[in-house]
């Protein structure tokens, strides 16, 4: 057993690491030695928490066991994930943290001499308010990440789910768990904590329902920065540095992440999280689709001659891609034309995907260079000196509506300037709007050959007919 | 006058999450998914808590209420710390494959 003193010192320096770890992640060159500071870091806070323990009881294999139990289930999904599905593996791993939280919170609440936080029935005030704080983020987080979850596995509805008073009643819930937190703290009833967390599931269910699947990015952020404060919650709780000093920077890590996604969409957070987009938009929508304009439609004979005789070749990719698994056929693709000393370079909208930097991983797995992958700003003055734009499961990102009509939904949202290439290949499955329910302009210009079929497979065929 | 300990714990708090904010703004985008999947596995430092409370438990009673919460606090927090460094490494480990090739 070592002391207390000894084990916060422990508990700062994986705090550090942790730190550490994060600034790893500014170049793909660091980043891996970042991870293994991360990995130092979580050793170091889980043996010391074994030493700071008194007396070990018969209780120490049932804790090494589950820890494996845990340790091999994490591992083989980590192996076995395609990279496709990280979204969805994003949203479990958050629920696990939340409900982690609820867990350690309760237990705290029932043995409090084990944390030295007064008795049962007669918890210190401090910690009885920072323990049912870090249970109520922690239980929201659960709760919401399991129904993002559900949405992006595609086992739930994207669309938006709203009733009247939907607000209102999440107000009235939000307000319920502070009054229930005060009185808590007055009768220390076992009860009203209870009763905190299961009002606290059902808000994180409310809260993330009426939001729709584009805004995923958003919602996965947030949860990211919810599962953050609840661990600082409970690292208040246990006056626990290491925890408070991650709960800080996962908090402010997921915090910063919702604010480019939504910067990225020209949304603010509020009208994201009260939700509902993409509802109302596509009904209005449907009726006005009516009188269709004229597209040119193309296969992947005329796309393959298109990008043969240009000189530079811009790749747009979005979420289509990512579902067709089309990234290594693309790969394949630029491979050829790069043969042809064809210049490739890839575009990414900061919201292509369904979470933050989706797109980049995809083409990292398929082995493209991360040097020609370019972020929205660093590359959108060079579309209009480019030969051909090939747009593969992106759509609203692309839009122009969003520069030239002030009534769109999407009005202002920084998009790339796609249309101003000489020509455009749209690979899509149907003239369906996307996400925001809005028709995207693009399909109907002049320089623009739409593709209708699966990514993957327009993809491989384009292939076959560059030979 | 002694100073709260509380305050203590929370200038680490709000120091920390000014650093976390700086931290964050210099990752670049194209990380931005192994920094969401490797914040998961740090959050998961949560452990301790749980770790310290399932062995808690007195000789003769290895098992209480709290206990339990303890370990199946456990078993979610190592999924978490296991899937989410794993997963980071192999992806960080996608970023590199390119760099050698070219």
């Amino acid at each position: 057993m070592i002391s207390a003193n000894l084990s916060a010192v422990f508990y700062l320096i994986s705090g550090i690491l942790f730190i550490l770890a994060l600034r790893g992640l500014s170049s793909p060159d660091t980043s891996r030695q970042g991870n293994y500071f991360g990995i130092a870091g979580m050793i170091i806070a889980i043996v010391v928490s074994f030493l700071s323990v008194e007396n070990f009881s018969t209780s120490l294999a049932y804790v090494i066991i589950f820890l494996i139990i845990g340790g091999t289930i994490g591992a083989f999904i980590a192996f076995k994930i395609p990279m496709t599905a990280m979204p969805e593996l994003v949203a479990g791993f958050h629920s696990l943290v939340g409900l982690a939280a609820v867990f350690v919170a309760i237990a705290a609440f029932l043995n409090p001499e084990a944390f030295n936080l007064g008795d049962l029935g007669n918890i210190k005030l401090a910690s009885l308010i920072e323990m049912s704080i870090g249970a109520a983020v922690g239980a929201i987080t659960f709760s919401g990440s399991i129904i993002a979850f559900l949405k992006l596995r595609g086992l739930m509805s994207g669309s938006p789910i709203t009733f009247s008073g939907q607000h209102l009643l999440n107000l009235i819930l939000g307000l319920g768990i502070f009054v229930l937190i005060f009185y808590l703290c007055k009768t220390q009833s076992e009860n009203i904590f209870w009763t905190v967390i299961a009002i606290s599931f059902l808000v994180g269910i409310l809260l993330i329902i009426p939001i729709g699947g584009a805004d995923m990015p958003v919602v996965i952020s947030m949860l990211n920065s919810y599962s953050g404060w609840a661990a600082a919650g409970i690292g208040f709780t246990l006056e626990n540095t290491a925890l408070i000093i991650t709960g800080a920077l996962v908090g402010s890590s997921g915090a910063i992440l919702s604010y480019i996604m939504c910067k990225a969409m020209n949304r603010s957070f509020v009208s994201v999280i009260l939700g509902g987009f993409g509802a109302d938009n596509s009904s209005g929508n449907t009726k006005e689709k009516k009188d269709q304009k004229p597209v040119k439609n193309g296969n992947a004979e005329d796309a393959a001659f298109l990008m043969k005789n240009a000189s530079s070749v811009i790749i747009v990719p979005g979420y289509g891609m990512a579902v067709a698994q089309a990234q290594h056929a693309l790969r394949e693709m630029v491979d050829k034309l790069k043969k042809n000393d064809i210049k490739v370079t890839y575009a990414i909208h900061p919201v292509a995907g369904r979470m933050p930097g989706h797109m980049n991983v995809l083409l990292a797995e398929a082995n493209v260079p991360y040097d020609e992958v370019f972020e929205l700003e660093d590359i959108n003055n060079d579309f209009a000196n480019s030969d051909v734009a090939f747009v593969i499961g992106a759509n609203d990102v692309t839009n122009p509506v969003a520069k030239t009509d002030p009534k769109s939904p999407i009005f202002g949202m920084p998009v790339l300037d796609v249309e101003k290439c000489k020509s455009v290949l749209f690979v899509k499955r149907s003239l369906s709007p996307g996400y925001a329910g809005i028709d995207n302009e693009l399909f109907y210009k002049d320089n623009t050959l739409m593709l209708f079929a699966d990514a993957k497979k327009m993809t491989e065929d384009i292939v076959k007919n560059l030979d | 006058m002694e100073i709260d300990p509380f305050i203590f714990r929370l200038s680490i708090f709000i120091l920390s999450i000014f650093i976390g904010y700086y931290v964050v703004w210099s990752v670049t985008p194209s990380l931005h998914t192994p920094l969401m999947s490797v914040t998961n596995a740090i959050s998961s430092v949560i452990i301790v808590g749980a770790i310290i409370a399932a062995l808690a438990g007195s000789l003769e009673n290895t098992f209480n209420s709290s206990s339990i919460f303890g370990l199946l606090a456990i078993v979610l927090a190592a999924v978490n710390i296991f899937g989410g460094f794993l997963v980071t490494q192999r992806m960080l480990q996608m970023y590199k494959k390119k760099k050698a090739k070219k």
